[in-house]
């Protein structure tokens, strides 16, 4: 665990190599947060949180010393993740601060995020700047997969980590050659339970369910079809094979998350493709816009 | 599936805590989960002792007081109780429910001797 952030770093390895730390100092990266109008309320984080402490449990009548009576009560009130969600609320300011348009990739094993994220860059790519930060318990074969297209990658090995926190990606950030208004996915450990819970300072969540998973998802894993702004449902070229229900997985999916858009496509044919990269498009045109607002209004966030 | 990290996230805010009020023994942990977190009760209070095994909370009692899950509803604007995401309102059936409540985590207090 790296002991200046207490995130759960375990055996974490980036490209291999063990996380240490003293790199978060490296880089100019704290910045006071400005913006309060940001839709994620947890990631403002007062820096003073000393706890109140009240003793209890000594009879006032009593004439003993109450400092001879050792055991005292104090009050934490802290969120338990509140170390993470620092960590996001920094990367979420870099990330604004550079026009970055961030997007953390969420599903269970084989769903077809790398795949996906393969085709995504090939049209993309002369385009925009992409960088691509992918998270595996173990091996570095999806951020080799990526790097064949030309962009860069970083692979983080959570080890027996389940998920990514936002300080892994924050080692992960300084390490990365990262453009002013680029794209940057975070492919996520494939898990559909704890990922939902880590903010990584991602601008969304994208969920992706494949056709060949049971239509029943969504209402398993209610936490992360809650927490996503997009399905991507995939493997939309097996349906013909298949018994699969397209309009009963959206109903479910929109029964956890109201009105959450549903864009189904396939990662290795390029159906649907089009629609994904317009919303890619959309997202990333306003992380710009709002980073030429606050030039121009000359915001300092650091 | 993350209530070992949970667990260690909880045992760093209580060492940070012992730095700032100097306790040698942590008694009991008031912890606040909501019924919406998706944390498993009994796997956290497993995984709290193994992590904390050796530390200054190696004797501590877990208490976990469960925050129920409310939500207002969006079509009547009611406050309803919900156990999950996928609830419907009780009282129009519309399933676009806003959660107010009982999606947290926090460590509440602690005695601490
Ligand atoms: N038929 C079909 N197979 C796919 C599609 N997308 C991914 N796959 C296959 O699914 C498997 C897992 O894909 P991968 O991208 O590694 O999934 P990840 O674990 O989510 O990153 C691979 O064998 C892919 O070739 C798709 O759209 N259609
Ligand atoms: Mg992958
Ligand atoms: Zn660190
Ligand atoms: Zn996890
Ligand atoms: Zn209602």
């Amino acid at each position: 665990m790296c002991t200046t952030c207490g995130c759960h770093t375990g055996k974490a390895r980036i490209n291999g190599k063990s996380i240490s730390h003293h790199q978060h100092s490296d880089k100019p990266m704290y910045y006071q947060l400005v913006d309060s109008s940001r839709s994620h309320p947890h990631a403002a984080m007062p820096a003073a949180q000393l706890p109140n402490t009240f003793y209890f449990g000594t009879n006032t009548t009593d004439t003993h010393d109450p400092a001879m009576d050792q055991t005292k009560m104090i009050k934490i009130e802290r969120d338990i993740l509140v170390k993470n969600n620092q960590y996001a609320a920094k990367n979420r300011h870099y990330f604004m601060k550079h026009g970055i348009f961030v997007l953390n990739m969420v599903s269970s094993p084989g769903s077809g995020k790398t795949s996906l994220l393969i085709k995504t860059i090939q049209m993309l790519c002369d385009k925009l700047p992409i960088a691509v930060i992918e998270g595996d318990q173990q091996t570095d074969h999806d951020a080799a997969r990526i790097r064949a297209t030309g962009v860069p990658a970083i692979q983080i090995n959570t080890g027996k980590g389940c998920h990514l926190n936002a300080h892994m990606v924050n080692h992960a950030i300084q390490q990365l050659p990262l453009e002013d208004d680029s794209l940057l996915f975070i492919e996520n450990v494939g898990n559909l339970v704890c990922p939902s819970a880590f903010d990584l300072g991602e601008a969304h969540k994208v969920v992706v369910l494949s056709v060949t998973e049971g239509e029943d998802k969504p209402l398993k894993y209610p936490d992360m079809f809650h927490a996503a702004d997009l399905m991507l449902l995939n493997k939309c070229d097996l349906l013909p094979h298949l018994t699969f229900d397209t309009d009963l997985a959206i109903e479910y999916a929109q029964r956890i998350h109201p009105e959450i858009p549903v864009i189904q496509l396939s990662a290795t044919q390029g159906n649907g493709i089009s629609a994904w990269l317009d919303w890619i498009k959309t997202g990333h045109h306003s992380a710009v816009l709002k980073k030429q607002s606050l030039l121009h209004n000359n915001i300092t966030l650091d | 599936m993350h209530e070992i990290s949970l667990a260690e996230n909880i045992l760093q805010l209580i060492e940070d805590a012992s730095l700032e009020q100097s306790f040698t023994q942590v008694k009991t942990v008031w912890l606040e989960i909501g019924q919406l977190a998706c944390v498993e009760q009994e796997s956290l209070r497993f995984y709290f002792n193994v992590v904390t095994q050796d530390s200054i909370a190696q004797q501590a009692r877990l208490e976990i007081i469960e925050i129920a899950g409310q939500a207002i509803c969006n079509q009547c604007n009611r406050e309803i109780f919900v156990a999950s995401y996928y609830e419907a309102c009780p009282h129009c059936g519309n399933s676009a429910l806003q959660v107010i409540q009982g999606n947290g985590m926090r460590i509440k207090e602690m005695e601490v001797e």
